[in-house]
């Protein structure tokens, strides 16, 4: 009989505990709730049925909020994949001995709460913040522009927050090109920007693709830039979640949106790693 | 159960039971603690020891306990007061029924309005106070003590401390106090200042405004759907739904709203601070009570000794001007300042007549349904 071999379970058990227990238990509490009911002092009532799920679905408003969930959430990717494709580039074509420390620089902002960072933009793009004051003070415009507690601003506050996720993907699929394919293709008579076109960017969309799906998740959980820097009809699903559990202490209906939001996005995470590989997603911090 | 124990020992002293059946007792005691409160229970109720939890609003109003209740309560009697914070009632609440054994981790809170009261009540949050060692409460105005009488005939779990008003604040450079004055309530829904009003996320608040424009009692709404129209007409003109007392704060100081709903006491911050806000309270203002409740599970002794500290004219007054709410102090019983007696809201009766508070049953009953039909109405934008 063959002998059991519990060492690789030993190993393991730390780390499968934290995992059941920070992740899964948590999970599991939140899909447990979601099939319950709530008494009318705010108290959660065990009783199982599926009325928040067909509460959901029956009533066009809550989907509404979802579609304009992903909405802002391919918008933020599209603009995260215009602004994050150019330094990325940079700086994988840079032998500037910098290089390191710019690509530091990327991870700065990760050293400041994101409260903080959210926040500033409020004293940039203020009545009275630096955008409006400046252009005053030149004389472009005679009033503030209104800047804050649209759709513009949070899109803002998003990008500045995911920006470093698609940089660091994009750059390190870039560096992972084998230099002798473009010496390659120079040499069979393509230019610089033929050379990227059929040799670098095919190449690098693995990262692309990594970077848009990092992207698109946190967006699509993001709860802080809607608050903070929306106004009123910016409202993201995170937001409507929120205003569920703490607003009308409604616990599982927020829990079977949030069940609903989870079924969405482990779909994109599936469907992604079904056709890409989800060790994409790891190359960034690999090569950091 | 420490009444119990102080029974028991107090019948050992007299000799009514033995040594023996004593020491039985106590652990007995013991086992039934533990097993009640479980291993966190007892760790907590050892270190909570010497000190006690107060949760209230934050910013500047916090600073006012700290500094006027708090600091001298541990100096004279070397108990702690750890001073938490909530950004509004609901959250709160979410913590403290999220809490292990719900309520358990907090003990007293800066409630507002009868109808926080009524729901803690509602989910046996409550606690008995003996008023008989709160003496400082004979000093509270009676009617802002009745209210929560009615709730728990038996003994209030709560003693008022101050009141305040959410009128309206306006920046008088951009608006004039005649035409605030004649709008009135329909001030937050001018033309005029459509982009740069505010209000709070608040779906109370909103649809008491929304009552007083469409000229109905808010306590008794019959038409709701022109409560509800004329939601949706305000929603496109609001920049902003402000969610803390801060942030009401920084976007009237910063000019980028120019009316909005307003707590009077951030109202007399500003205008402390130079800045050109006037606070009009229009007919039908919504008024509203604060009070310390006492949580279930409470060090009741402790409580008892904070509460009476925090009514003593000397702290109240000196947290009444340092929040810049009205103390509950009645007036005709003690000699209030000249600084209080200039701040939104004072009743230098000490009746409160003609002050028009929410009806807890009333809006508590219709909880639910109006909080989610008012955030489809501002998430629709």
């Amino acid at each position: 009989m063959k002998k059991f071999n519990w060492q690789p379970w030993a190993l393991l058990a730390p780390s499968v505990s934290a995992i059941f227990f920070l992740l899964v238990v948590p999970v599991l509490f939140v899909v447990v709730y979601s099939f319950w009911l709530r008494a009318p002092t705010g108290a959660v009532i065990p009783d199982f049925q599926f009325g928040n799920y067909a509460r959901f679905f029956e009533d066009f408003f809550y989907p509404s909020i979802l579609i304009r969930t992903i909405r802002v959430s391919l918008i933020c990717v599209f603009l995260c994949l215009i602004f994050g494709y150019i330094p990325a580039y940079f700086f994988h074509r840079s032998k500037s001995r910098y290089r390191q420390a710019m690509i530091l620089l990327i991870m700065l902002p990760f050293w400041i709460s994101f409260i903080i960072r959210t926040m500033s933009w409020v004293n940039i793009l203020g009545a009275n913040g630096f955008v409006n004051h400046a252009l005053m003070k030149i004389g472009l415009i005679s009033e503030p522009l209104s800047l804050l507690y649209n759709e513009g601003a949070v899109l803002m506050g998003l990008i500045q927050f995911l920006l470093p996720f698609m940089i660091l993907n994009i750059f390190v699929s870039l560096e992972g090109i084998d230099k002798n394919l473009l010496e390659a293709a120079r040499s069979m008579g393509c230019n610089e920007w033929q050379a990227f076109k059929e040799v670098t960017l095919p190449l690098s969309l693995p990262g692309v693709s990594a970077g848009c799906l990092l992207v698109f998740v946190l967006t699509a959980g993001t709860y802080l830039p809607p608050m903070i820097l929306g106004g009123a009809g910016n409202e993201m699903i995170a937001n409507l979640i929120f205003n569920r559990v703490i607003g009308t202490l409604d616990w599982p209906f927020g829990s079977a949106i949030s069940v609903i939001l989870l079924i969405l996005l482990g779909t994109i995470v599936w469907t992604y790693n079904r056709y890409l590989g989800i060790n994409q997603l790891f190359n960034a911090f690999k090569g950091t | 159960m420490k009444e119990r124990l102080n029974e028991v020992k107090h019948q050992y002293e007299k000799g009514n039971l033995s040594r023996r059946d004593f020491v039985k007792y106590l652990g007995i005691a013991g086992v039934a603690a533990g097993l009640a409160g479980g291993p966190f229970g007892m760790i907590r109720q050892a270190m909570a020891a010497g000190r006690i939890r107060f949760d209230g609003w934050g910013g500047t109003t916090s600073q006012a306990f700290r500094r006027y209740a708090f600091d001298p309560f541990t100096e004279a009697t070397g108990i702690r007061v750890i001073d938490g914070e909530f950004g509004d009632m609901d959250s709160y609440l979410t913590r403290v029924i999220a809490s292990f054994p719900p309520g358990g981790e907090f003990n007293l809170a800066h409630l507002s309005g009868v109808f926080d009261y009524a729901r803690y009540v509602g989910l046996e949050f409550h606690t008995k106070l003996d008023e008989s060692k709160i003496t400082n409460l004979s000093l509270v105005m009676n009617a802002m003590i009745e209210p929560y009488r009615k709730i728990t005939p038996d003994g209030l779990s709560a003693v008022p401390y101050n009141l305040g008003q959410t009128g309206i604040a306006y920046n008088t450079k951009y608006i004039s106090r005649d035409k605030a004055e004649n709008l009135g309530a329909s001030l937050l829904w001018d033309d005029e200042i459509s982009g740069r009003l505010g209000s709070w996320g608040d779906w109370r608040t909103n649809i008491w405004y929304a009552a007083l424009h469409t000229g109905q009692s808010p306590n008794d709404i019959q038409d709701m759907d022109a409560v509800w129209n004329a939601l949706s007409a305000q929603v496109p003109m609001v920049r902003k739904y402000w969610a803390s007392g801060a942030e009401l704060m920084s976007l009237l100081a910063n000019e980028e709203i120019h009316a909005t709903v307003a707590w009077s006491g951030r109202v007399a911050h500003l205008q402390d601070q130079g800045y050109p806000i006037a606070f009009l309270a229009p007919n039908g203002c919504y008024s509203w009570q604060e009070c310390i409740f006492v949580m279930k599970g409470t060090d009741i002794d402790v409580a008892h000794q904070l509460l009476d500290f925090m009514l003593a004219p000397e702290a109240s007054i000196a947290v009444a001007e340092g929040q810049m709410y009205p103390p509950s102090l009645d007036p005709s019983k003690v000699e209030l300042t000249d600084k209080i007696k200039q701040l939104p809201a004072f009743d230098p009766t000490g009746k409160l007549e003609g002050y028009l508070f929410a009806d807890p049953e009333y809006w508590n009953a219709n909880q639910l349904a109006w909080a989610e039909r008012w955030d489809r109405i501002r998430a629709r934008g």
